[in-house]
C-alpha cells in the first residue's frame, strides 16, 4: 500500500486541503474507487475505509494481480466534512458539479480538475455516491446513459439492481458523466444511507466491489454469487407521493415486498395528532427508496420509489 | 393588485404563498405585458429595491401606464427570509429547477407555476445581484443563442455592460433559458452585491425599465436618456483568480478605463503580517466584477476585466 497526496491547496488558517489516495498493486491503472465530495457523505468515506483495510490485507497476502493497480480515494473533500457543511464552505459550491474541472478556475473547479487528472487514467471508476433526497435506498449501481455505459459489466457487482439514468442537463458536470466521456467505465455505487452509518450495508458494498474486481481479474478473490442484478431505468421506478405535509410515519422498510393496497405510511397532523393522510401501495412491487428516516414530510413529496413486480416489464 | 399565483402547505402551521403585484391601466390597452422578476436567489436583494421603486413610480403616474406590469419580488420567499441563496431545507438552487413539474415535489411544482404565470409576457426581466462574494457593475448576460432577439432589448435597459456568453447545457434549467424557449424574451440583469442594496445601481436599472416600457409603448411618461452599454463576447473577458488563500483587500480606485498594470488589490496573510500577492490588471480594460468578500481560497474569483 502506498499513501499519497493527490491534490493540495494551501489553507489560510486551516491545515492545507489535502486529497489522499491509497494505491494497491503496481502497473496498469485498473480501477479507482472514489469516496465523498459532499460534507454529509459519511457512509461513503466509511465504505472506502473498510475497502482500504481489506485491500491492505489482500495485498499483504499477494492477492492483488500482477501488473494491476487499484487506487482508493476515501475523500475528495475532507474540508467540508470537518466543518459539517454539505458543500464547499466558502462559496457553497458542489465539487460533484464541477467536473471535468478547470485548473485556472474557481477553487472547486481546481479541486475537481486536480482529482480528475489523476483518476481519469483508470480503466474502471467507482464512485461512492449519494442522492439529494433524504431517505434510504436499496443498494444499487447507477449509471448514466451516455452511450458509453456498460450494463453487463455493472451486473457483475451482484447488487440487486442496476439503475440506468437518462442524462439531464445538470448531469454533464458530474464525475460519473465525465469519467464515461473520458472512456473510464464508470459506476456510481449507492449503499442504503448517507448521513448515518449503516455498517452492514457498507460491508455488503465492499464485498460487492471485491467480487467485481475479482471477476475483472484485478484481485485474487473467491467470487460469491451475489444477486442476479435486475436492470431498471430510473424513469420506470414508480414514484409514490404524499399530498399533505406533516409528521411522516413510515410502515414499511426498504427492500420489503408490498402488495397493491398495502399501507405504506401515514401523515400525522403536526399539532392535533390525527392521521390526515394514508399512503397505499399503488401496485405490487419492492420498496426501492423510502423517506423513512425523516420526521417530517413536505406536501407533494416523493416518499417512496417502488420497483414494480416482474410481470409488467 | 396583489395576486397569489401558487401556494403550498408547509409541515407545521404555515403556508408558502407565491405572490405578485399586477398593475394595470385603468382602462384600454391591456394587450402588452412585462414581467419583472427577482429573488430567485434568496441572498440577492438588489432587485427588492428595484421592485419597490418601480411600483412606487408607476402608481404615482398611473395615467402614463398603457399596459400590464407584473412584479414578482420574491421567487424564493423562504430563501429571502432565511438568508439562503437556494431553497432552504431542500438545498437546491432554484435556478436549476426550471421548467419544473406540476406533478413534482414542492420545489418543482413552484417552478412550474412560475413559468405558467409568466408565460405570455412580452418581455421578462430577471434581476440578480451577483452573490455575496462579488460586486458587479449593472450588466446583462445573454446566451449567444438568443442574441438577435435579446440584444436590442438589452440596450434599452440602461446597463453599463452586455456580456454575450457561450451556451452551456447546465444553463438549460434556468428561468431565463426556459422562458426564452417558450418565446418570452427574458433578460438576466446582474448588479451590485449579494445581501446588500446598491441604491445607485437600482435607480439606474429602474430608469432602464421605464425606458424599455416607453419603447414598447406602454409608458407615456417622461424617460431619461439611457447609457450606451459596452457589448462583448467571451473571448475578451480576462478572469483573475486568487493564486493563494488569504485576505483580499481591494486597491481599485475606478472601474472604467483600467490600464494594464493598475493595482486591483492585495492578498494578505494577517497571521504573519505579510503581503502574499499583488494583483494588477493584466490588460487595459473595464473592471466589471470585483471581489467583495475578503476571505479567498486559492482559485477564488477576484475580478473579471473586459479587454478594450
Ligand atoms: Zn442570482
Amino acid at each position: 500500500m502506498e499513501k499519497n497526496t493527490i491534490f493540495e491547496i494551501k489553507g489560510l488558517y486551516r491545515d492545507d486541503f489535502r486529497v489522499t489516495g491509497y494505491t494497491f498493486g503496481k502497473g496498469e491503472k485498473a480501477a479507482c474507487i472514489m469516496g465523498n465530495f459532499r460534507g454529509n457523505e459519511f457512509q461513503q468515506i466509511y465504505t472506502c475505509s473498510l475497502l482500504v483495510d481489506r485491500l491492505k490485507k489482500l495485498e499483504e497476502e499477494g492477492r492483488i494481480k500482477e501488473g494491476k493497480e487499484i487506487l482508493v480515494v476515501p475523500s475528495g473533500n475532507p474540508y467540508s466534512i470537518n466543518v459539517a457543511k454539505r458543500f464547499w464552505a466558502t462559496d457553497n459550491t458542489d465539487i460533484n458539479r464541477m467536473f471535468p474541472g478547470y485548473d485556472l478556475g474557481e477553487t472547486t473547479q481546481r479541486i475537481a480538475e486536480g482529482i480528475f487528472q489523476v483518476i481519469k487514467e483508470y480503466e474502471i471508476g467507482m464512485q461512492m455516491a449519494s442522492f439529494y433526497m433524504p431517505g434510504t435506498f436499496m443498494p444499487h449501481v447507477r449509471m448514466m446513459e451516455t452511450g458509453f455505459e456498460d450494463v453487463e459489466m455493472a451486473k457483475q457487482f451482484g447488487f440487486p439492481y442496476v439503475v440506468l439514468r437518462k442524462v439531464r442537463p445538470y448531469d454533464t458536470t458530474t464525475l460519473n458523466y465525465n469519467w464515461q466521456i473520458w472512456e473510464t467505465k464508470a459506476f456510481s455505487i449507492y449503499t442504503t444511507t448517507t448521513e448515518c452509518l449503516d455498517k452492514e450495508s457498507a460491508k455488503q458494498a465492499v464485498k460487492s466491489i471485491l467480487n467485481f474486481m475479482g471477476k475483472q481479474g484485478l484481485i485474487d478473490y473467491k467470487v460469491h454469487d451475489g444477486y442476479i442484478s435486475q436492470t431498471i431505468e430510473d424513469t420506470k421506478l414508480l414514484t409514490v407521493r404524499v399530498k399533505k405535509a406533516g409528521f411522516f410515519d413510515c410502515k414499511v422498510n426498504v427492500g420489503q415486498e408490498v402488495i397493491k393496497g398495502e399501507l405504506l405510511a401515514e401523515v400525522v397532523h403536526p399539532y392535533e395528532g390525527m392521521v390526515i393522510e394514508q399512503i397505499f401501495a399503488p401496485e405490487d412491487g419492492i420498496v426501492f427508496f423510502s423517506h423513512n428516516n425523516q420526521p417530517l414530510t413536505y406536501a407533494n413529496t416523493a416518499v417512496f420509489k417502488i420497483v414494480r413486480s416482474f410481470s409488467e416489464s | 393588485m396583489i395576486e397569489t399565483f401558487a401556494s403550498v402547505e408547509l409541515p407545521v402551521d404555515e403556508i408558502l404563498y407565491m405572490r405578485k403585484n399586477r398593475i394595470e391601466p385603468e382602462k384600454e390597452n391591456r394587450n402588452k405585458r412585462i414581467s419583472i422578476v427577482t429573488g430567485v436567489h434568496g441572498d440577492e436583494l438588489e432587485g427588492q429595491y428595484v421592485a419597490f421603486e418601480l411600483i412606487r413610480r408607476i402608481e404615482e403616474h398611473k395615467e402614463c401606464l398603457k399596459g400590464t406590469i407584473d412584479v414578482y419580488p420574491a421567487m424564493n420567499p423562504l430563501g429571502i427570509d432565511s438568508i439562503t441563496r437556494g431553497i432552504p431545507a431542500f438545498d437546491l438552487d432554484m435556478n436549476r429547477l426550471f421548467p419544473g413539474n406540476e406533478e413534482g415535489d414542492m420545489t418543482e411544482y413552484i417552478a412550474s407555476q412560475i413559468i405558467k404565470d409568466i408565460a405570455g409576457s412580452d418581455v421578462c426581466v430577471d434581476i440578480h445581484a451577483s452573490n455575496i462574494y462579488l460586486e458587479e457593475i449593472p450588466q446583462i448576460r445573454i446566451n449567444e443563442l438568443h442574441e438577435n432577439k435579446l440584444l436590442p432589448l438589452a440596450k434599452q435597459l440602461n446597463v453599463d455592460y452586455i456580456w454575450l456568453h457561450a451556451t452551456s447545457t447546465v444553463l438549460e434549467s434556468t428561468l431565463a433559458y426556459t422562458l426564452n424557449s417558450i418565446e418570452v424574451p427574458t433578460l438576466v440583469v446582474e448588479m451590485g452585491v449579494g445581501m446588500r442594496i446598491t441604491k445607485k445601481y437600482c435607480e439606474q436599472l429602474v430608469e432602464g425599465i421605464f425606458n424599455m416600457m416607453h419603447e414598447m409603448g406602454i409608458w407615456t411618461g417622461e424617460v431619461s436618456k439611457v447609457r450606451e452599454p459596452i457589448v462583448s463576447k467571451d473571448g475578451k473577458v480576462s478572469f483573475i483568480n486568487a493564486n493563494t488563500s488569504g485576505l483580499f483587500v481591494s486597491k481599485t480606485e475606478h472601474w472604467m478605463n483600467l490600464k494594464k498594470g493598475d493595482a486591483i488589490g492585495q492578498i494578505l496573510d494577517p497571521l504573519r503580517g505579510k503581503v502574499l500577492d499583488e494583483i494588477v490588471s493584466p490588460v487595459d480594460g473595464i473592471l466589471f466584477t470585483l471581489r467583495e468578500y475578503p476571505i479567498v481560497d486559492e482559485g477564488s474569483l477576484i475580478a473579471r476585466i473586459l479587454e478594450r
